[in-house]
């Protein structure tokens, strides 16, 4: 439990957030002005379509954005620290000591050409003064820990002789070794069955409770969401479009794109026999989105207003953001009208 | 409603793998090891699995992209899987196939109106005007805008591709369609439309679907039955909401209750997380008996043994299990 008052400062703070890339066809404007916060002791989900930015942004927060056409703007305070304006050998104790960050296909973010073990103990010895014979141990206590049979013999595989889930369980033994403060987690089962997403969901919960680690999981999967995550951040077109606990966005989501995101998901016992609703169109071309609201060419609710664009304000409840211009007092008539047609 | 369109008798494929041309030799993998089922006129049968449980295999084989090992395909009452490519031709227009992948299932060098009159030409069917109109009619059906017929697929979204296959499918007005994963590559906003889509078709033109995906909401969305298949076997089928509400087979239970709920959802339909200790075996050695005994929770000995055939169950359900469950949820 964090001391009383220790809330007063957020764990990660974003601020004005911007990421875009120079192409030949102009600007792309991936990121446009994301801010959001993640307290200590804090599980936050960031859902969206593709394209909305999530993984993006996730990724200039972590300074992993290495192409040279990228531009990135604004700040990313770790307990007041700005990480845009550290060093990068400072950046780099950052990350993977600090901020750990695990990936949708784990094959990818582990190396093919050295064993799992090796691969442990390298993260291990990078962020802390331990002998090789200590960080072997340690390695083979984590994988333990993240519920890996034969953890000894396993030490020493590669990545190949293991399985989809088995790998996922790895990438999160390795990111926990330094008892990071933030675990960023990019479609972490996203690839697994759902079984399998089961049993990293689980996994995920119960290291929560031992290692106080925050969580930002970014998935598509509001099920996903629902079960992990306390607070939930809705992107769309790189920016975002609301925000709240998950009971408020779940149960009185505010934003017409939000109505439109869960009225789209089939879910068990609700939507048989009836028609999903949709959203009509596609998601903007981030080379020219639309100069208001980003959602409104979508929007069946536009009038003149959402030519500008909607600060993201707090107007149904403490902690529940959203960007739209329609009045409050309006929404919830619009919604039901909404699922009953 | 009730009529038979398609049964599969005790459909067997296995594949081998390793070995070399000429030793031979290498891994059996069975990926389909003895289902039986029939699809109905009219409906929509949802195969759901975990991967590798051999539903995409099952899908193929129902068209027959795949010869089987062994069992038999009766298509309208005639046995198909011994008709020669030529016999077969006819049925082909009444039997087609949508694919997962918007972007491998089309042709990138081929322009929509190619991929879309393909089928008539490989039919001897329409030609000049009439094909051209018809190709435009397709692209209405499906939501496209028909002025969009000399663009190349990678002109389009993910969604938009998936229309096209649709429309590709829908061409020679076949009777059945098999939909392997047809919405998973997409957005949940954009497979929404997808699914919308497919369901208006159905009605429209008599279709009967068999609807193959992971996805547990989509398929109890679309399905008026399901078949639950773990490694090459059927494991259960049944109407879909008997089937969402009281699970028979303890792997159908298992793996709804594996699904995340949504907050807010209604309470009778979440249930308490049964997780699954392990991972499926592989299909290169299935488990002796019962498939699923290693990593069942109410396995005895004789789940070892014995293969439990699919009994009825009434009500239409039918389930592969030595300890089904009750209405209560508790095992026999």
């Amino acid at each position: 439990m964090p001391p009383p008052g220790a809330d007063a400062e957020p764990l990660l703070e974003i601020r004005d957030l911007r990421v875009s890339f120079r192409t030949e066809a102009g600007l792309v404007r991936a990121v446009d002005g994301l801010t959001l916060s993640v307290d200590v002791d804090d599980v936050v989900g960031i859902v969206g379509e593709s394209g909305s930015g999530k993984t993006v942004s996730m990724m200039a927060v972590m300074r992993l954005i290495r192409d040279p056409n990228a531009i990135v703007e604004g700040e990313v305070l770790l307990r007041g620290r700005d990480l845009m304006a550290l060093p990068p050998n400072e950046m780099r104790q950052v990350r993977g000591g600090e901020i750990a960050m695990i990936f949708q296909d784990p094959m990818t973010a582990l190396t093919p050409v050295y064993t799992v073990g090796w691969q442990i103990v390298e993260q291990l010895r990078a962020h802390r003064d331990l002998s090789r014979r200590q960080a072997k141990a340690r390695a083979v206590e984590l994988l333990a820990e993240v519920g890996i049979p034969n953890p000894e013999r396993r030490f020493g595989q590669y990545p190949h002789e293991f399985s989809g889930g088995m790998r996922q369980r790895v990438m999160i033994a390795m990111a926990l070794s330094c008892s990071p403060s933030l675990l960023i987690a990019d479609e972490p089962t996203t690839a697994l069955d759902v079984t399998i997403q089961a049993q990293i969901i689980e996994l995920m919960k119960s290291l929560r409770r031992d290692h106080g680690s925050s969580i930002l999981i970014i998935t598509h999967d509001m099920g996903v969401v629902s079960d992990l995550a306390e607070r939930v951040v809705v992107m769309y077109a790189g920016g975002v479009v609301e925000v709240g606990p998950k009971a408020a966005v779940f149960r009185d989501p505010q934003h017409p794109y939000t109505w439109g995101l869960l009225g789209s998901i089939p879910r068990v016992g609700r939507t048989r026999g009836r028609r999903l609703t949709v959203i009509p169109g596609q998601p903007p071309s981030l080379l020219a989105p639309p100069a208001g609201c980003r959602f409104a060419p979508r929007c069946a609710y536009r009038f003149p207003k959402c030519d500008e664009r909607p600060e993201l304000v707090a107007k149904v409840g403490p902690g529940h953001l959203d960007a739209c211009h329609l009045d409050p007092a309006v929404r919830p008539e619009l919604r039901r009208e909404r699922r009953t047609a | 409603m009730s009529d038979v369109l398609l049964e599969a008798h005790d459909l067997v494929k296995h594949f081998t793998v390793g070995g070399t041309a000429f030793r031979g030799g290498g891994e059996r993998v069975h990926a389909v090891d003895g289902v039986s089922l029939e699809v109905r006129s009219g409906e929509t049968l949802g195969v759901v699995g975990e991967s590798g449980c051999g539903k995409s295999t099952l899908g193929r084989l129902l068209v027959r992209l795949h010869e089987p090992t062994a069992g038999t395909v009766r298509f309208g009452g005639r046995d198909i899987t011994t008709l020669s490519r030529r016999q077969l031709r006819p049925f082909r227009r009444e039997l087609q196939m949508i694919f997962q992948d918007p972007y491998a299932s089309l042709n990138p060098r081929k322009r929509v109106a190619q991929i879309l009159a393909d089928p008539f030409r490989i039919h001897g069917q329409l030609s000049g005007a009439e094909l051209r109109r018809r190709v435009r009619e397709l692209l209405e059906i499906v939501g496209l805008s028909p002025d969009h017929v000399n663009r190349y697929p990678h002109e389009f979204s993910g969604g938009q591709r998936q229309r096209i296959g649709v429309a590709r499918a829908l061409a020679l007005n076949p009777k059945l369609i098999v939909a392997d994963e047809p919405v998973s590559a997409l957005d949940v906003s954009i497979q929404a439309q997808v699914i919308n889509l497919l369901d208006d078709l159905q009605d429209e033109f008599d279709l009967t679907y068999v609807f193959i995906a992971h996805d547990l909401g989509v398929v109890h969305h679309v399905s008026d039955r399901i078949a639950v298949m773990y490694l090459g076997v059927v494991m259960e089928v049944g109407p879909s909401d008997e089937l969402f509400l009281h699970p028979v087979h303890p792997y159908t239970e298992a793996l709804l209750s594996a699904i995340p709920a949504i907050e807010g959802e209604q309470e009778e339909i979440r249930r308490e997380r049964i997780v699954l200790e392990g991972e499926v075996p592989s299909p290169v050695a299935p488990p002796a008996g019962c498939r699923f005994h290693t990593r069942g929770r109410y396995a005895t000995e004789i789940c070892s043994v014995e293969r439990p055939p699919l009994v009825d169950h009434g009500g239409g359900r039918f389930a592969a299990c030595h300890h089904p469950l009750d209405a209560k949820g508790d095992a026999r």
